[in-house]
């Protein structure tokens, strides 16, 4: 048996009840429940959650910073897509 | 003994539990086998000494003498705890540590749930409030004892070895004396022998899973409930009460 | 994080041209001087890379030393109020050291890397914590003046450029708000207690003053990574910036307590409105960094102790996780 070091967890918590998950950091386990109850001890401490997922970072598929310009860049010129693209002329409300 | 000596006798009892595991483990900080670990554990002995605190001042109001938690675990002398043999022996690897845990949780955890239905309502609440705690360190320091137990040659053989050394010590939790009846009878409180039986069902099972054997049948070391403990306690209560025994009255 | 992820996509490093890489470090440093966050798998410099990784892991470093002096007095804490509150707040040192570490792993080192350095000598961490606490006012003047020390280094960092680094930052500050009230509050105790306490506070001061002034690291006209990490954000204020900011706040508060900084040119200066300080032993500070203060054998050994007493627990939970793994497939 090797001593090799623990994998790395992604931690991402529920502040509370209606908002999403958000990433809080990352910590070491050995296994899936350790690494859910490291999470528990780790970023909870002063009651900041009421759920808690952790995943193996190995397991996170991330987009290329290399790719970011092709990626991102053809959704900047839809401007068409945001509500402030179109003037209302004056007198119509509720629209 | 009357009903309300036993009350206070019996509760702070339960500090003494809890201060003297607390204490063991804080004397663990800095030590634990990897950083995750070691916020798992000052969790936990946060919790305990949280216990302990309001055992202790709920046990000064019963006597009502002015006498407050840091009185009780500052000022009193070793004949004067009564905390089990089996929380003060020394803190070992980290498998006796997880082992001495698993043992004395899996008794305290039942003894909770018993006491949240107690008639003393200060006590029903104060252990509705550790019974979650406990409930959750049982949880995680049973998953350790299972990996130690089922995890290498080497960590099984240590288990073991902690499991066999602490097993004498565990008798004394269910050992019913004076103060525990009266308790039971006046307080509703809990049935030992109840406990044992559900607490032996619980580890033999968690034994097995370690893939561990289970301790014979042995005599069982007792006196710890009764103020009569073992070498070890002395030097823990030295330490700890060293600054409130040399400054007699400051305050910090 | 994403520590697997990390091969670098630099055009310069496909090219190799030399004109490329200038071109990739003028790009980024025109993102850092447009206070853009640079994230683990964006294009940076070598050298920003290393700086980081050396800043953060001895960081790191010096918070899990640092539980050391104060667990010196946890077991002796003198009320169980003071014994839980010095717990949470080694706990959080605990808690900060993991931020940390995960927060430098995000560049490509490992933990058992970084840890590898510092429990072989290679790696620092903070001179401070080689000096021994001998009384329980010590755990006051650390609260106070080494958290106070620290939190005036660390504030800057929560906008450090370095993403990863800042939103850990962000987190321990907001965490160690409380720790140097507690050691403020430790001190105003004694200070209103007998004449022993009184003594032991004053005596504690005495101690932790200069090592505390040492903690913002060499006079600026001796300190050699300044000016480049000040250029790409990771730092923002110089070191002799931040001592005389804290000099500044701090004399006031000691005065307060009716204690005297041990130190006589520590006096206001009217027209500038700054306090004056002595010289600072700076041939101390290198031999204390080089391993030879009071207590840098103690800490290390003590840290190896732990680790060398944990391997067999975590080669136990590795097993244990295989043989679950194997099972389950």
């Amino acid at each position: 048996m090797t001593n090799k070091e623990w994998p790395l967890y992604e931690v991402f918590i529920r502040a509370k009840s209606g908002l999403s998950h958000r990433h809080a950091g990352s910590i070491h386990a050995a296994d899936d429940q350790m690494a859910l109850d490291a999470a528990r001890d780790t970023y909870t401490r002063r009651n900041e959650g009421v759920s808690i997922w952790v995943i193996r970072s190995s397991q996170i598929v991330a987009s290329d910073p290399a790719e970011s310009a092709a990626f991102f860049e053809p959704a900047e010129d839809k401007i068409y897509r945001h509500p402030t693209f179109y003037e209302m002329p004056d007198g119509v409300e509720n629209l | 003994m009357n009903a309300d000596q036993a009350l206070l006798a019996y509760v702070s009892r339960l500090g003494d539990n809890a201060l003297i595991l607390g204490q063991r483990m804080v004397e663990l900080v800095a030590a634990y086998p990897e950083l995750e670990e070691e916020l798992a554990n000052a969790n936990f002995a946060l919790d305990f000494i949280g216990q302990a605190r309001m055992f202790y001042t709920y046990a000064g109001e019963i006597e009502g003498n002015g006498r407050g938690e840091d009185d009780f675990a500052f000022l009193r002398d070793e004949n004067e705890f009564r905390n089990f043999l089996l929380i003060e022996q020394p803190n070992g690897h980290f498998g006796d540590s997880i082992t001495k845990l698993v043992l004395f949780e899996s008794f305290y955890l039942l003894q909770l749930e018993a006491l949240t239905k107690c008639a003393d309502t200060r006590i029903a609440e104060i252990s509705a409030r550790a019974e979650k705690e406990i409930r959750y360190h049982l949880r995680h320091n049973t998953q350790w004892f299972l990996r130690l137990g089922d995890g290498t040659e080497e960590s099984h053989q240590r288990v073991q070895g902690s499991l066999d050394n602490l097993w004498p010590y565990t008798g004394e939790m269910f050992a019913a004396d004076e103060i525990d009846g009266i308790f039971a009878e006046f307080f509703d409180g809990p049935h030992l022998e109840a406990i044992h039986a559900q607490w032996m069902t619980n580890v033999e099972l968690i034994i097995s899973q370690a893939t561990l054997d289970m301790p014979e049948d042995q005599w069982m070391a007792s006196g710890g409930k009764q103020g009569r403990h073992s070498e070890h306690l002395g030097f823990m209560i030295a330490e700890m009460q060293y600054l409130q025994r040399t400054h007699p009255g400051a305050t910090w | 994080m994403y520590t697997q992820g990390l091969d670098q996509k630099g055009q310069s490093d496909a090219k190799g041209d030399g004109l490329e890489a200038a071109a990739d470090l003028a790009a980024f440093q025109k993102r850092v001087d447009a206070e853009e966050k640079i994230e683990a798998k964006d294009w940076m410099p070598e050298a920003y890379r290393r700086t980081l990784i050396r800043q953060i892991s001895q960081h790191a470093h010096s918070e899990i030393i640092g539980m050391q002096p104060e667990g010196n007095w946890l077991t002796r804490a003198p009320s169980l109020k003071r014994k839980a509150i010095l717990l949470a707040k080694i706990q959080d040192e605990a808690g900060h050291g993991l931020y940390l570490y995960s927060a430098a792993e995000t560049l490509g080192v490992s933990r058992d890397e970084m840890v590898g350095d510092l429990l072989s000598g290679k790696a620092k961490y903070s001179s401070i914590f080689n000096y021994p606490t001998v009384t329980w006012a010590d755990i006051g003047a650390i609260g106070w003046l080494v958290d106070g020390a620290a939190i005036m280094n660390q504030i800057p960092l929560c906008r450090c450029s370095y993403g990863p680094y800042s939103r850990a930052m962000v987190r321990i500050c907001k965490e160690e708000s409380f720790h140097q009230r507690q050691g403020y509050d430790i001190l105003v105790e004694l200070c209103k207690g007998t004449a022993e306490q009184k003594a032991m506070a004053q005596d504690a001061l005495n101690r932790w003053w200069w090592p505390s002034l040492m903690m913002f690291g060499p006079s600026d006209k001796d300190s050699k990574h300044s000016a480049q990490s000040m250029a790409w954000k990771i730092k923002r204020f110089s070191n002799d910036e931040l001592r005389q900011k804290f000099i500044d706040v701090t004399v006031p508060q000691a005065e307060f307590l009716g204690l005297k900084v041990p130190d006589d040119e520590c006096v206001l200066d009217k027209k500038t409105g700054h306090y004056g300080h002595g010289e600072i032993d700076w041939q101390e500070f290198i031999e204390v960094i080089k391993g030879n203060g009071p207590c840098n054998k103690q800490r290390l050994a003590k840290r190896r102790k732990a680790h060398d007493d944990g391997a067999w627990v975590r080669e136990a939970a590795g097993a244990y996780a295989e043989k679950r793994a194997a099972k389950a497939a």
